[in-house]
């Protein structure tokens, strides 16, 4: 039986298992809309497609799965850019469809032709502009095979009308055969002997993990090492879950604004096990301060992280669960030692009390983190309450902490509080904002309420950009420029407006009570704390500092 | 530092840009860029010149590699290969200067393959120190044109640059 392009792609996507598509029609995308009627597959219609990126990427963070968005050509597919970059960033499996004008007119300027394949090149780990109908439903199994294995990322595929349109005969290929892809999966078993032989000879080790650990799933593995060696665990930003917070042998997140104990044990370390994380700068520091006495110990599924910022003496290519399983069955059993003891006592230094008399953002956070026993999916924005949030909530489980890490998006935590909340109904997601980042996409909130998602807000009101505030009272010598917003309007009636019940504190004794109101409503709910602007974020590590060398740690 | 790396790509449309588009990306930069389909009509061999230092290079070889279109990356050692580039070179040439480009064209066994009233084009074929020295000497006589193809390289005796198929 003969059908459309557009028909075979959805019907693709059903064999992929695709149970949820976010995005926005448009005119070069309507006969996949059309075909779309007829599916299983359920559609989440966003208030713009870079929202429908972020929900797509937040679905595919919590769950492990690839997430799906679509979007028209033209204005459709560059407003997925944001969010496709993010993804890339952040190596996240989503696969993003955009509508094409016709192949006939492809590059004379029609309405809405945008040249998305060559715009998203650099930030996509493949894309495909579709030429031939018969060539869907093989692209389509390769993009879901190429966005999910190895290092995951985005790929795009351009769909032009015409061919959406052809009719051809339908058949799904079994195998895949792509002679330029063939993700290293399992490490070298050499490389893995002599990474346990320095782990038992180091005197002061300390595993960094990062965001590879959430998606190789190898928090068990990450634990067991740990355990078993008695190693203290740092994780970066896109570690933040991989190791829980809870635990006596996690040392905090290091970085530019990382826990002075994790950075300080960095420092002194004599052997780094870094795994699944990519020494990016935000985390390294200046990189000859970073763990300046330390040997490295590189694990990464991705070659060319090796050596790219980091120079490392024991690299291991493959999949970080793999390699951790088979290498703790080298690695000696080790009871608490004096390098436990020290780094116990760097902890003890920097977790104090707050008693403050204003409401303090990071107090709320830590409520926060209390009332839901740090088990609950937190999003966020980008800017100081991002970096409160992976300070000082207590994460102890992983693909808990959604947050745009490399790219550092604005606007991602809302619409990727949308998809998270899909991907686990029973969990209870609340994403925590600023007001700047909060109005790139506040429009979102609609597509909450419509789809009946109880997405929870904190928004920390300092009306206006704190980080970039801090960084203009670093760098700038206090010339403050267009961080502070003359005006900001009303949230809690624009939240009520969406039919969103919200609440405004102003006073740290309030913070108890309307964390309990956030988490008792069943829907949606907004906790509105105003704040002071000139609350910095610390520790800071200025730049060109190495990270041992931190403001306000 | 130059280095030659050959890179074996799916002969799709599209391939050269992003190929480019990760020099720029990156920082990379190409000295010369090579490239037509090979014996398999569905693979395009890529002969890259590379400048920079072993970081650099090793750097272009793992990013490449990560490019879904890049079957296989592999780095041609200068003393184990032969390079090979074709120039076309249009000089100055009145009837009294002719015989002596000519002469110095024998000379590098290269082939004059157009001559008008006061010009004429040469073909030249060589590694690189016999292209330099070639030029420098028609430099006097006045260079109207000057156009290379990048160089292209393949390993000395029985050993080939090829993809290992499968099934």
């Amino acid at each position: 039986m003969l059908i459309t392009g557009a028909q075979a792609l959805i019907k693709s996507l059903e064999l992929e298992k695709v149970e949820i598509i976010f995005g926005y029609p448009g005119g070069a995308i309507l006969p996949v809309y059309d075909s779309l009627n007829h599916s299983e597959i359920k559609h989440i219609l966003t208030r713009s497609e870079q929202g429908a990126a972020h929900a797509a990427s937040g679905y595919a963070r919590v769950s492990g799965k690839v997430g799906v968005c679509m979007a028209t050509s033209g204005p459709g597919a560059t407003n997925l850019v944001t969010g496709i970059a993010t993804a890339y960033m952040d190596s996240i499996p989503i696969v993003a469809i955009t509508g094409q004008v016709s192949t006939a007119v492809i590059g004379r300027d029609v309405f809405q032709e945008v040249d998305i394949t060559g715009a998203t090149a650099p930030f996509t780990k493949h894309n495909y502009l579709i030429k031939k109908a018969e060539d869907i439903p093989r692209i389509i199994k390769e993009a879901f095979f190429i966005a999910s294995t190895g290092r995951p990322g985005p790929v795009l595929i351009d769909l032009p009308k015409d061919i959406a349109d052809t009719k051809i005969e339908f058949e799904y290929p079994k195998k895949i055969t792509l002679r330029g892809y063939k993700p290293n999966i399992i490490g070298h078993p050499l490389q893995i002997s002599r990474a346990a032989e320095a782990i038992n000879k180091a005197k002061r080790p300390v595993i960094c993990a990062g965001g590879g650990i959430n998606t190789a799933g190898a928090e068990k593995e990450l634990k067991k090492l740990a355990e078993k060696a008695h190693i203290p665990v740092v994780t970066t930003l896109m570690g933040t879950g991989a190791f829980s917070a809870k635990h006596s042998l996690y040392m905090g997140m290091i970085g530019m604004h990382g826990i002075s104990s994790a950075n300080k044990t960095v420092s002194v370390s004599d052997l780094i096990i870094a795994v699944g994380a990519r020494f990016g700068d935000r985390a390294t520091g200046k990189v000859e301060g970073f763990g300046p006495k330390a040997k490295i110990i590189h694990i990464d599924i991705d070659p060319a992280e090796i050596g790219k910022n980091v120079q490392v003496h024991i690299p291991i290519v493959g999949d970080v669960k793999q390699i951790l399983d088979e290498m703790i069955k080298s690695v000696e059993l080790k009871g608490s030692t004096d390098w436990n003891k020290y780094t116990d006592g760097l902890k003890e230094e920097c977790f104090d009390d707050i008693n403050d008399s204003y409401l303090n953002p990071v107090e709320v956070i830590r409520c926060l983190s209390n009332k839901t026993k740090g088990e609950v999916i937190i999003t966020t924005e980008v800017g100081c309450h991002q970096m409160w949030a992976a300070q000082h909530y207590e994460f102890t489980k992983p693909r808990t902490f959604i947050s745009s890490g490399g790219l550092g998006t604005m606007g991602y935590g809302l619409p990727a509080a949308i998809g998270a909340q899909i991907a686990q109904e029973d969990n209870m997601v609340i994403n925590i904002c600023g007001d700047g980042s909060f109005q790139m996409n506040l429009t979102e909130m609609a597509t909450a309420i419509e789809n009946n998602l109880p997405v929870k807000i904190v928004l920390f009101n300092n009306r206006g950009l704190g980080l970039v505030r801090q960084l203009q009272e670093f760098y700038c010598e206090k010339r403050y420029n267009q961080v502070h917003f003359s005006f900001v309007p009303d949230f809690v009636k624009l939240t009520e407006s969406y039919g969103i019940k919200a609440v405004r504190i102003k006073k740290p004794e309030e913070i108890p009570k309307a964390i309990d109101s956030l988490i008792s409503e069943k829907g949606p709910f907004l906790l509105e704390c105003m704040v002071d602007i000139d609350k910095n974020v610390y520790p800071m590590v200025l730049n060109g500092s190495s990270i041992n060398d931190m403001i306000g740690g | 530092m130059k280095t030659t790396l050959s890179v074996l790509v799916e002969n799709h449309p599209g391939v050269l840009s992003r190929i480019a588009g990760l020099f720029s990306r990156r920082g990379f930069n190409i000295d010369s860029l090579a490239v037509g389909t090979t014996e398999n009509p569905d693979i395009s061999r890529m002969t890259i010149v590379v400048e920079g230092d072993e970081y650099v290079v090793e750097q272009v070889k793992k990013q490449l590699n990560k490019l879904v279109d890049v079957i296989k990356v592999s780095k041609i050692s200068p003393e184990d290969s032969v390079t090979r580039e074709l120039i076309l070179i249009k000089v100055d040439a009145e009837p009294q200067v002719r015989s002596e480009i000519i002469h110095i064209s024998e000379i590098f066994r290269a082939n004059i393959v157009d001559v008008s009233r006061k010009s004429m084009t040469i073909e030249l074929t060589g590694d690189k120190d016999k292209i330099s020295a070639f030029e420098e000497l028609l430099k006097p006589f006045g260079i109207k044109e000057l156009v290379r193809t990048g160089v292209i390289a393949v390993n000395r005796g029985t050993n080939t640059i090829k993809i290992e198929e499968e099934d």
